[in-house]
C-alpha cells in the first residue's frame, strides 16, 4: 500500500497516530511501572499513621503543594538550605506523590522535627505573625474545624497499609489524648490558636501538624541514630571572636535573622528555650553551644552549619554570651 | 442551510463558552497574582491561593482553551471534509454538558476537592464526565471524516486526529485512581510511579491541548484569513509525525534532580532537544507561506495575530528545550522563570491562535465583516504588552531567586535564608500584576469585539 493513502484513511490514521504515541509511553512510563528502581522500600521508612494521612489530605485539599515543593535535590546549595537529598523510597507510601513543581514557600521534603510542633500552631494560621515578609496564605480555619474522621478507616483500607479497625480507632484516640491533654509541649499555643470548643477534640490543625512532622522525619531519625550522639566539631573549641564586641553586634543581626523568632526577643525564650541565661538545655561551653547550633538538637532545634557557616555560628554564639550577661542581671 | 454548516450554532456555543471561561479564568489568577502580593486577600478558605491557582490553571486549560478547540474543531471539520458534521445532536449535547462540568470543576476545585496532581486535579466522577465528552467528540470527529467528501485530509485534521487520541490516552492513564467516596480518592500508583506517570501526563496536555490543536488552527487559518497556500506539505508531513512521536518520551525533564530513576531524566531531556526540530518546523512553514507577502500583515487585520502566535510558539520550543538542560534545570527549576514560561506559552502563543481564528470564523457564521478592525488591533497591542510585561518580568525574577538560593558565602554556607528571597520577589510581583491587567484589559476588547460581530442582526425594516 502506497503510504501516502494513509491521509485519506482517518481511521488508520488514528491508529497509526496511537501506535506513535505508544513507544515512547510504553518506554519511560509503562516499563518502569515494574522495575525496581521506581518502587524501592526501606525498612527505614514507615508508612503513614491513620492521624497523618488525614493530615496529609488537609495538605492536599488546601493545595499546599502548589507552593511547597517535597524533593530536595542532589545539589549542593539545596542540600545546604534544606537537608539531605530525598530517595526514592521516601515516597513509598505517597498515594499520590507530592513532590510538587514551584518553591512559591521553601522545600518541605525535611520539615519533620526540624520545629517543634508548638512553631507550626503559631505559623499556620498567621505565618506574618512571625515573618513579616512571608506571602503564605493565613489558615486560621484548620484549627477552628473539627476533624472528620468518618472516612479515616476506609482511606487507611484503600492505601493498604495494614492496619486493622482496632488499631485505627486506637491511633486516632492515642493522638486525641496526646494533644489535648495538659502535658503536651505544644499545648499553651495551641489552646490560644484553638477556639475553646474545639481544644477537646481533634482538629484538622492538629493533624496537618502531625502530617509536617512525619514528612521526611524517618529518614533523618535513622541517619541521627546511625551518626551517634551530636558531635558537630568547630576546628576550634573556643570561641575565636569571645569578647569581640563587633562580632556580637553581627551576631545580633544574625540571631534577629534566624534564631529571634523560637527562642524569642533577646533570647527570652519561646517555642525554643530562654537563651539569656547560662543555663543551657545542652551544656554551656563554647563547645557545647557550637555543636548544637551546628549540628541542631532532637525536639526542633534545627542545624545551622550549612546555613550560617562556621564563622557565623560564632558570631552568634558571642551574642548569645552578651545575652547570658543581661540575662543575669 | 447549505453543507458543511450544520455545526455553526454549536461553533459559536462553543466560542461563546471560551470566552465565558476565559474571563473567568483571568479573573482568578488577577485575584492570585494579587495575593502573593497581598496575603490577606486569602481571607476564605475557597480564596486561598493554594485552591485557586487550581482553579485557574484548570479554568483557562478545560475552560477556555478545550471549549476553543471544540469550537475550531467543530468548524474546520465541516470546511476542511466538506460534510455536514455527523451528529449535531449529540455536539449540541456536548456543548451543555460541557459547561456544567466546567461549572461543577469550578466548584468542587474552590471547595478542595482536587488530586493534586497538576492538570489533573478533578475527582473520579468528574473524570469520567471529561472522559464521556471527550468520546462525544472523538465521535463526531470521527464519524465526520469517514464520511467526508474530500479526498485528501488536510493537515490540520491530522493534528485533531492527534489531539483526539493523546488527549485520550494520558487522561485516562493518569486519572487511574481508587475512590474512598464521592469526593476523594487515591492514586493508583505510588510515590516515584506517581510522578512519572503524572509529568508524562502533564507534558502531554501540554502538548495535544496548548500544541497539536492550536497548530491545527494555525495550518487552517493562517491561509484561510491570507489567502495564501501554506509553504510545504512535506515539511508538515515529517514535522507532524515526528513532533507526535517525541512528544511522549520528554515528561522526565519536569523531573530532573528528583529520585526519579537518572535514565528516564536523561531520556526525557535528549527527546526535549530534539522537538526543536519538529516544533520550528512548524515555524518555519509559517514564515514561508508568507514570504513574498509580508505586506499582509498591515492588509490582513489577523495575520499579526498568526505571526507573533508562531514566533511565541518557537520561542517558547527553544526556551523549553533549554531548561530541561542539567544546568538549565538545576538554577530554574522551581522558580519565577517557569511561571513566565508558561504564559509566553499561554498568552502568546495559545491566545493569539485562538482568538485571531475566532474572529475569522464569527465573522464568517454571521455574514458580516469583524465589528471592529481598530478594536482588535487594540486587543492584540494590548495582549502583546500585557503578555511580554508579565513574562519578561518573571523571568528576570527566576534569574534573581535562582542566584539567590544559590549563592555562597567564601566558607560554603549560604549567602540567603529563603524569606531574604521571598523579600526580593516583590517588586517583580507588582509588576506582573500590573501586566495582567494590562492583558485582561486586551482579552475584554476582545470579548466586545466578539460578541458585537457575533449579534443578531437587526430585522430588516
Ligand atoms: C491576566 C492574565 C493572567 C494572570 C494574572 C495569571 C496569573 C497566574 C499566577 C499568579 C499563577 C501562579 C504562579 C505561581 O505559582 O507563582 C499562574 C499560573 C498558571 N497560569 Fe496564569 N495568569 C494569567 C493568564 C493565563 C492564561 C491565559 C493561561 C492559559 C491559557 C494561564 C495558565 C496558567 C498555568 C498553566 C499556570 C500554572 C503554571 C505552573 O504550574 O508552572 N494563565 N497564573
Ligand atoms: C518543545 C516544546 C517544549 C519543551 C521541551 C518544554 C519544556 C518544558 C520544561 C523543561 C518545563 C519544566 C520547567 C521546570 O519546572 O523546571 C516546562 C514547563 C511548562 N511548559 Fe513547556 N516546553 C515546551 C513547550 C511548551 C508549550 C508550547 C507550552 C504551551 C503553553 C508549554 C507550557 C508549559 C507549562 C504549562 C509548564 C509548567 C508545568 C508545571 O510545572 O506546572 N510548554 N516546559
Amino acid at each position: 500500500m502506497d503510504a501516502s493513502r494513509i491521509y485519506e484513511r482517518p481511521i488508520l490514521f488514528a491508529i497509526a497516530a496511537v501506535a506513535v504515541v505508544s513507544v515512547g509511553t510504553l518506554v519511560t512510563t509503562f516499563i518502569p511501572l515494574f522495575m525496581p528502581s521506581t518502587q524501592p522500600v526501606s525498612p527505614l521508612v514507615k508508612p503513614y499513621t491513620a492521624i497523618e494521612v488525614e493530615g496529609r489530605d488537609i495538605y492536599i485539599r488546601e493545595g499546599c503543594n502548589n507552593c511547597h515543593t517535597q524533593t530536595v535535590r542532589p545539589l549542593r546549595t539545596e542540600v545546604a538550605r534544606y537537608g539531605d537529598y530525598s530517595k526514592p523510597e521516601e515516597s513509598a507510601y505517597d498515594r499520590p506523590f507530592l513532590w510538587g513543581s514551584r518553591r512559591t514557600g521553601p522545600d518541605l521534603a525535611r520539615i519533620g522535627g526540624k520545629y517543634p510542633d508548638a512553631w507550626h500552631y503559631r505559623h499556620t494560621p498567621n505565618p506574618q505573625s512571625m515573618f513579616s515578609q512571608s506571602n503564605m496564605p493565613p489558615y486560621a480555619w484548620l484549627a477552628e474545624t473539627k476533624l472528620d474522621t468518618s472516612y479515616t478507616l476506609r482511606k487507611v483500607k484503600v492505601l493498604g497499609y495494614g492496619y486493622d479497625d482496632a488499631e485505627v480507632a486506637r491511633q486516632l484516640s492515642a493522638f486525641r489524648r496526646t494533644v489535648t491533654g495538659p502535658e503536651y509541649a505544644s499545648a499553651q499555643i495551641r489552646s490560644q490558636v484553638t477556639p475553646a470548643a474545639l481544644r477537646g477534640e481533634v482538629t484538622e490543625l492538629d493533624a496537618l501538624v502531625a502530617y509536617l512532622q512525619k514528612v521526611g522525619r524517618d529518614l533523618k531519625e535513622a541517619q541521627r541514630a546511625a551518626a551517634g550522639p551530636a558531635t558537630a566539631q568547630a576546628a576550634e573549641e573556643r570561641n575565636p571572636y569571645a569578647g569581640n564586641r563587633a562580632a556580637a553586634e553581627e551576631g545580633e543581626k544574625i540571631f534577629e535573622g534566624n534564631c529571634k523568632v523560637c527562642h524569642g526577643e533577646k533570647g527570652a525564650g519561646g517555642f525554643g528555650p530562654k537563651l539569656a541565661t547560662t543555663k543551657h538545655k545542652f551544656g554551656g561551653t563554647d563547645a557545647d553551644l557550637f555543636t548544637t547550633v551546628s549540628g541542631g538538637r532532637p525536639g526542633g532545634m534545627p542545624s545551622f552549619l550549612q546555613k550560617l557557616g562556621k564563622d557565623r555560628i560564632w558570631k552568634v554564639i558571642t551574642y548569645i554570651r552578651v545575652l547570658e550577661r543581661e540575662g543575669g542581671k | 442551510m447549505t453543507n458543511g454548516d450544520r455545526g455553526n450554532g454549536i461553533v459559536m456555543g462553543f466560542t461563546l463558552s471560551a470566552i465565558f471561561w476565559l474571563i473567568v479564568g483571568l479573573l482568578v489568577g488577577l485575584w492570585l497574582a494579587a495575593e502573593m502580593v497581598f496575603p490577606a486577600l486569602n481571607f476564605a478558605p475557597w480564596l486561598a491561593f493554594g485552591r485557586l491557582r487550581v482553579v485557574h490553571t484548570n479554568g483557562l486549560t478545560y475552560g477556555f482553551a478545550v471549549a476553543g478547540i471544540f469550537a475550531c474543531s467543530f468548524y474546520m471539520l465541516e470546511k476542511l471534509t466538506r460534510a455536514p458534521l455527523a451528529f449535531p445532536a449529540l455536539a449540541r449535547l456536548q456543548l451543555w454538558l460541557f459547561n456544567i462540568a466546567i461549572a461543577l470543576a469550578a466548584l468542587s476545585l474552590f471547595a478542595g476537592m482536587n488530586t493534586s496532581k497538576e492538570y489533573a486535579e478533578l475527582e473520579w466522577p468528574l473524570d469520567i464526565v471529561v472522559v464521556v465528552l471527550w468520546v462525544m467528540f472523538a465521535v463526531n470527529v470521527m464519524g465526520t471524516l469517514i464520511r467526508r467528501r474530500e479526498k485528501q485530509m488536510y493537515i490540520s485534521l491530522w493534528f485533531l486526529i492527534a489531539c483526539v487520541v493523546t488527549v485520550a490516552v494520558v487522561y485516562i492513564l493518569n486519572n487511574l485512581e481508587v475512590p474512598v467516596n464521592l469526593t476523594k480518592s487515591y492514586s493508583a500508583y505510588a510515590g516515584v510511579n506517581d510522578a512519572n506517570v503524572q509529568w508524562w501526563f502533564g507534558h502531554n496536555a501540554v502538548g495535544a491541548v496548548f500544541t497539536f490543536p492550536i497548530l491545527a488552527m494555525f495550518y487552517y487559518f493562517l491561509p484561510r484569513s491570507t489567502g495564501l497556500p501554506i509553504y510545504s506539505h512535506r515539511l508538515s508531513i515529517i514535522a507532524f509525525w515526528s513532533l507526535v512521536f517525541g512528544y511522549l518520551w520528554t515528561g522526565a525533564h519536569h523531573l530532573m534532580f528528583t529520585p526519579l530513576p537518572e535514565w528516564i531524566q536523561t531520556v526525557g531531556l535528549a527527546f526535549s532537544i530534539f522537538l526543536i526540530a519538529p516544533s520550528w518546523g512548524s515555524v518555519v512553514n509559517g514564515y514561508y507561506t508568507l514570504s513574498g507577502n509580508w505586506d499582509k500583515m498591515k492588509s490582513n487585520y489577523l495575520t499579526k495575530f498568526f505571526v507573533f502566535g508562531i514566533t511565541f510558539y518557537g520561542l517558547q520550543t527553544v526556551q523549553g528545550p533549554t531548561q530541561a538542560l542539567r544546568t538549565l534545570t538545576s538554577y530554574f527549576h522551581y522558580t519565577e522563570w517557569v511561571i513566565g514560561h508558561v504564559h509566553m506559552g499561554t498568552m502568546g502563543w495559545v491566545t493569539m491562535i485562538i482568538s485571531a481564528s475566532m474572529y475569522f470564523m464569527t465573522a464568517k457564521i454571521a455574514g458580516r465583516e469583524v465589528h471592529s478592525e481598530k478594536l482588535a488591533n487594540l486587543h492584540f497591542w494590548l495582549i502583546l504588552l500585557g503578555q511580554l510585561l508579565f513574562t519578561v518580568t518573571l523571568w528576570i525574577a527566576g534569574i534573581v531567586q535562582g542566584a539567590m538560593w544559590k549563592a555562597v558565602n567564601p566558607d560554603g554556607s549560604l549567602m540567603y535564608s529563603f524569606l531574604d528571597g521571598v523579600a526580593a520577589m516583590y517588586p517583580f510581583w507588582e509588576i506582573r500584576l500590573f501586566a495582567g491587567f494590562l492583558y485582561f484589559a486586551g482579552i475584554a476588547v476582545f470579548a466586545y469585539n466578539l460578541l458585537m460581530t457575533a449579534r443578531p442582526r437587526p430585522l430588516a425594516t
